[in-house]
């Protein structure tokens, strides 16, 4: 049982190291052809520089988007993927340089599988959400998701030299669900404070709300959602949010030349 | 006598129709919490426009071409100026640890920061806080009270409108030595407190449904939270 487990992992090990090779290729590719080459060559077992082990290491990770760490506690959870998102904001060039399909990529390998999005929209939309037909809620779901990866994206690329900070846990060990409390701190003014709502299910905890400086993001979004469904029913909001959206998708965000 | 009955219940029919026709989209539209919204939302126009036109192109301009050790070295500068009144407010909440830590922070840079030039207390570990008189009501159980939105100054609410002239007035901007220093030290405050709140509102512009809406929903919990930070910070 245990060598069956340990060599499952062991194929694991060598299907991401292969993928990753193929993604950092595919990362190479803007690079002129001399540097690609000696690139290449690097990446054979024997030589590979720091560089290329932290991509290799992102682009392994990617595969494996922390199933393995499904039962680990909200603090640890919050802990590990908010480092794991700066490490990459710090060192990744073209996350640096505002490359919006590169953000949205680590968004979504290393963010995403964090969140209950179906269950903060339906936080959003309060009593609205009974009502909704289940192709409006799953509409609904997947504009407001869209809406807020590009919040998230844009709020990842301001990235520079911030440190984060966390709070210890207040929480009793059966809590269903828990505020996890951090701070990002900043080389100048006050820390921003970041809070998140998690809670718990069957695949572990999971992102129901997030907290910037104080405003709940659901709570902020709340009004919003009523009064469009005032003003045009359900559909009238998933309207409103799939055009925003497609807006948001054709200018992307340009990166803030800062600190 | 039934003429007049006639008139008078028609006359009741007819102001309930015209009340329910008023009170429907009233109602649909306003929150409690901001009974002067058409009045507002008027208000929030006019800064928009002011911001749109004068101050964000400024800042911008500011953010992107100024070097940044220089925008750093302001910003110490107007914090350190800001710690002062925070530590006033800190003692007067009842919040002696933060009040210390704001007076040592502007002991500390103030002489090791070449008056407040470099920020030697953050680097040491003392944590910033920012406090105003508005919080310090709130602290004493001052309810915020309708939301009312400035003219420059922004969004804010009754308590802490009624507040700002005593942060105004204690200002140590105030203690300029001419009132042209005076004037270049707050334009140039404005244009670095604007330059830093830029991702911030770049991002409300692009992802907020109503942005008006988005201000002041998230205002009022940042100003609660920031009432309440004394307990929640323990």
């Amino acid at each position: 049982m245990l060598n069956l487990t340990a060599r499952r992992v062991g194929e694991l090990g060598t299907t991401a190291i292969i993928l990753a090779n193929l993604m950092a290729c595919r990362d190479l590719v803007i690079i002129p052809s001399t540097t690609r080459s000696s690139a290449a060559r690097s990446l054979t077992p024997m030589n590979i520089s720091p560089k290329h082990l932290i991509t290799l290491l992102l682009a392994g990770a990617m595969f494996f988007p922390g199933r393995a760490f499904a039962q680990e506690a909200p603090d640890v959870l919050i802990k590990r993927v908010s480092e794991e998102v700066l490490a990459i904001a710090k060192a990744d060039k073209q996350f640096q340089a505002g490359n919006q399909e590169r953000i949205m990529e680590v968004v979504r390998a290393k963010v995403l599988p964090h969140v209950n999005f179906q269950r903060m929209t339906q936080l959003t939309a309060g009593r609205y959400w009974r009502d909704a037909t289940p192709e409006q809620q799953i509409a609904l779901t997947n504009e407001f998701k869209a809406l807020l990866i590009y919040t998230y994206a844009g709020a990842v690329a301001q990235i520079r030299n911030q440190t984060l900070e966390f709070k210890p846990l207040r929480a009793a060990p059966d809590d269903a669900e828990v505020e996890v409390r951090t701070a990002v701190l900043q080389s100048r003014g006050e820390p921003i404070q970041l809070n998140y709502r998690l809670e718990k299910g069957p695949n572990g905890w999971k992102i129901v709300d997030v907290n910037i400086l104080g405003a709940w993001l659901v709570q902020t979004y709340r009004n919003s959602f009523a009064a469009e469904i005032q003003k045009g029913g359900m559909d009238g909001l998933i309207k409103t949010l799939a055009e925003r959206n497609k807006q948001l998708s054709a200018s992307p965000p340009k990166p803030v030349i800062k600190n | 006598m039934i003429s007049l009955n006639m008139v008078c219940r028609r006359a009741a029919v007819m102001l309930c129709l015209w009340l329910g026709a008023c009170a429907t989209p009233m109602a649909e539209r306003s929150d409690p919490r901001d009974p002067y919204e058409n009045l507002n939302r008027k208000v929030f126009t006019v800064n928009q426009v002011f911001d749109q036109i004068l101050l964000k192109p400024v800042a911008k301009g500011y953010s992107n071409y100024v070097p940044d050790f220089i925008q750093t070295t302001v910003g110490n500068f107007f914090g350190n100026l800001a710690d002062v009144w925070t530590a006033v407010n800190n003692f007067l909440q009842g919040k002696p640890r933060e009040g210390m830590q704001d007076t040592g922070r502007v002991a500390v840079n103030t002489v090791f920061g070449v008056a407040g030039l470099a920020d030697v207390a953050t680097k040491l570990g003392i944590p910033k806080h920012q406090e105003d008189f508005g919080q310090t009501l709130g602290v004493w159980g001052v309810k915020p009270g309708p939301y009312v939105m400035l003219p420059l100054f922004g969004p804010s609410t009754l308590r802490d409108a009624v507040a700002k002239p005593l942060d105004l007035y204690v200002d140590p901007v105030n203690l300029a030595s001419s009132a042209d220093v005076e004037f270049s030290l707050r334009a140039m405050r404005l244009v670095d407190d604007r330059a830093r709140l830029l991702p911030t509102t770049d991002m409300i512009e692009k992802v907020a449904l109503d942005p008006y809406q988005f201000v002041r929903d998230a205002h009022f919990q940042q100003r609660d939270a920031r009432v309440r930070d004394a307990q929640s910070d323990r």
